[in-house]
């Protein structure tokens, strides 16, 4: 079975119709690639997926392991295995790294009829995982978000992405704000992710993310339909060429 | 951290409703109804009190009867028939002195349920407990244990039979009798309440508290409480409160006084939890505090910190006198407000002495159709050279059918204060929400960690032991305020 099946997708915003008819298909372990210009309707996308509000799908479908989500609030979608790495992570005051972390990894515990998380083993799991991200101790200690760098609030998403093991993970311009060591470091981190189980759907601009984390399809969204998919090819024309050419040429 | 976890267990198990609305079956015995001068002697006998004392509670009668209620707070409050209130009811088995093993089982077992063990094997290592049932303490744990440092921590009831002098000494020295319309009717028909006393030097072993619970019907819980901290001592107090849900409102009037002198430290810190009414606004607790402390001796230092969730209508303003040389107020406060709940709450730091410092932070969050009013006063007088405070008032709105307010008062009569204020108002973002449910939280444990995340500054200055409770309550008496 697929593990996301994204049929016919129409949905707007209030009265403005952003997406148009989209279809994809992600089968587990396949890394898929989003690029598209500003405006496109690429973030639009991942919160219909993630079931956010106001974001209303008026046709189509999406079907996550065969099942409709579209009935589904996104608290649930997220505990079904979605989760959507955002392009722009918020502030939480006060709130701790470590409490949200674990308030996250225990709704999904709970749903699946687990016990909570040990306390000190979620600590200790967390640094460790940390570590890999560049994420120090004093970060954890922050309130979510708070007076981070953009490229801290990026590798603060690909860390909670570690720690849930979705089984679909959108990232949305997780790129956009890091340095080119941070890059690598993070590129890594979802590297280590992928295969097994977990499909992903990455949104980017530049081919540069795509070096790091290889797509096995390339798909250029714009104004709200897919109008060309491809491998890994397709991101290097686009790089090379703009989107100007493939727009006309649907 | 565990807060958090604990947090969403507690609004996971809550069903939604008051959860320490249950009712005690046990025989009591009660004052007619009604108020008058014999009933006030009836107490001050049952009380067993001096003569002295029922002449204090007589004259403040007199004083009540030629006041008003007060009217400027943002609250709507139902005209009160005074005389349609049971101003005594006690526990029959209550009688008597009694020592723990003597305690009604079912009064323990009152206490258990409401998460307050009276048993000391079973407390929280640390914590002496003064559990007040309507108009009575039931029980006084660790005493002994407390006697040995030279404190007294007993209800005032017995103080006032066995220290005779510091209560002529300090009882209405902080709130005068006729300070206002509710602390003259508290002064006239007090019940209970408890008196603490810390001597010279001495730093009070443990955290104490006092758990109030009113049971019976139509019955007002009038307790004073007084706490003196003598030169260079440090003593940590919290009280606690609840009540049955019942349909009728019910009052509570009490009265808090402090005294803290040279080098002493109070930290002062209350949950309260009083049966907030239904979503209609049917029922509830009138919840009607006077509390002031004073800071008497130079460098002492009084910090009140309060979590409201509870009471259908709150009226409170927490205060300090800042007598001596470079004393201390503080002032923390997290107000929750839901359903049809009012709250109109706040403080007064008064300034006398030079060099004193005051520090307000409050929290307000109002959510379903309440209104959240910060109401406070920062008074800098003549002798307070180079006084300074810092006020932050920080209203969270859940929802757009509810209301917060801020009304500070500031009145400087020293230029070489320094006063600050500063305010914001803020709705839970759907961003912040959507980010929450994003990562698998529902939306009620989601709102609760924002608003927990909202109320930090405040939180932390709970003794570790409540903090917990009051981060379950808080997301508990938000429930239902979302989707
Ligand atoms: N709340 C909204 N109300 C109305 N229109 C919106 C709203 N949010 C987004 N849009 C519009 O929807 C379109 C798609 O926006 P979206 O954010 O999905 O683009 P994107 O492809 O992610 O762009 P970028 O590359 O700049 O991130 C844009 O035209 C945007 O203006
Ligand atoms: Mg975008």
């Amino acid at each position: 079975m697929n593990l996301l099946e994204i049929k016919n997708l129409h949905a707007s915003i209030g009265d403005t119709k952003i997406l148009h008819g989209i279809n994809l298909t992600i089968n587990r372990g396949e890394v898929h690639a989003i690029m598209g210009p500003n405006g496109s309707g690429k973030s639009t996308l991942s919160y219909v997926l993630s079931g956010r509000d106001g974001y209303e799908v008026t046709d189509g479908e999406i079907l996550l392991d065969g099942e409709s989500v579209l009935e589904m609030e996104a608290d649930e979608r997220a505990r079904a295995g979605m989760f959507l790495a955002f392009q722009y992570p918020v502030e939480l005051p006060g709130v701790t790294g470590m409490s949200f972390l674990r308030a996250a990894v225990n709704a999904r515990r709970r749903e699946a009829g687990q016990d909570e998380v040990d306390q000190l083993e979620f600590v200790k799991l967390v640094r460790a995982a940390a570590a890999d991200l560049g994420v120090d101790n004093e970060m954890l200690k922050r309130a979510v978000n708070v007076g981070f760098s953009g490229g801290e609030k990026k590798r603060y998403e690909i860390l909670q992405m570690s720690l849930l093991k979705p089984s679909l993970a959108v990232l949305d311009e997780t790129d956009s704000g890091l340095d080119v060591d941070a890059l690598k470091i993070v590129s890594d981190g979802v590297n280590a992710q992928r295969g097994g189980d977990c499909g992903m759907l990455v949104i980017t601009h530049y081919q540069r993310l795509l070096s790091h984390i290889v797509p096995d399809f390339v798909h250029i969204l714009a104004g709200g339909r897919i109008i060309k998919s491809g491998d890994k090819s397709l991101a290097l024309e686009v790089e090379e060429n703009g989107y100007a050419g493939l727009v006309d040429a649907a | 951290m565990v807060a958090t976890t604990e947090t969403i267990a507690a609004v996971e198990d809550a069903t939604g409703a008051y959860k320490y609305g249950f009712v005690t079956d046990i025989e009591t015995e009660k004052a007619p109804k009604g108020l008058n001068e014999d009933i006030i002697a009836f107490i001050s006998a049952k009380k067993d009190e001096p003569e002295w004392m029922l002449e204090w509670r007589l004259k403040a009668y007199r004083h009540w009867l030629k006041m008003a209620s007060p009217d400027w707070a943002k609250l709507n409050i139902p005209a009160i028939d005074y005389q349609d209130v049971y101003y005594y009811a006690a526990p029959k088995s209550a009688e008597g002195p009694k020592s723990l093993d003597e305690v009604d089982p079912e009064l323990l077992a009152t206490y258990e349920k409401l998460g307050i063990p009276l048993n000391e094997q079973k407390m929280l290592a640390g914590v002496a407990v003064d559990a007040v049932f309507d108009s009575v303490s039931v029980a006084t744990t660790f005493r002994e244990e407390l006697a040995k440092s030279g404190v007294i921590f007993c209800p005032i009831s017995e103080a006032i039979r066995e220290y005779p002098e510091l209560i002529k000494k300090y009882m209405g020295s902080v709130v005068p009798v006729a300070d206002n319309y509710f602390s003259a009717l508290n002064a006239a028909v007090f019940t209970d309440g408890s008196f603490v006393y810390i001597p010279k030097g001495v730093r009070c072993p443990m955290e104490l508290s006092t758990y109030f619970r009113i049971n019976e019907k139509n019955t007002g819980q009038f307790e004073r409480t007084l706490i003196i901290a003598e030169d260079n001592s440090y003593v940590s107090y919290l009280e606690g409160c609840t009540a049955p849900q019942r349909d009728e409102n019910q009052l509570h009037a009490a009265v808090v006084e402090l005294v803290a002198m040279e080098d002493a430290e109070i930290k002062y810190s209350t949950v309260q939890n009083w049966y907030p009414g239904d979503e209609t606004g049917k029922g509830g607790i009138y919840n009607f505090v006077t509390k002031r402390g004073i800071c008497r001796g130079d460098r002492a230092k009084i910090s009140w910190t309060q979590v409201e969730t509870g009471s259908a209508i709150t009226w409170k303003y927490p205060s300090c006198i800042l007598k001596g040389k470079d004393s201390v107020g503080e002032f923390y406060s997290v107000a929750v407000t839901n359903g049809a709940q009012q709250a109109d709450t706040g403080t007064k730091m008064i300034h006398l002495g030079e060099g004193s410092r005051s520090t307000i932070i409050s929290k307000g969050i109002s959510a379903g159709k309440s209104q959240n009013t910060y109401r406070g006063l920062v008074e800098v007088h003549k002798p307070a050279e180079g006084a300074r405070n810092f006020t932050q008032c920080d209203s969270l709105l859940v929802g757009d059918t509810c209301g917060a307010h801020t009304v500070p008062y500031i009145v400087s009569r020293n230029p070489s204060g320094k006063i600050e204020h500063e305010a914001t108002t803020s709705r839970i973002s759907e961003d912040q929400l959507f980010y929450c449910l994003q990562r698998g939280m529902d939306e009620e444990e989601s709102v609760s960690l924002i608003v927990n995340g909202f109320c930090k500054e405040v939180m932390k200055e709970l003794p570790m032991e409540f903090a917990v409770e009051a981060q379950k309550l808080i997301g508990i008496s938000l429930e239902g305020s979302v989707g």
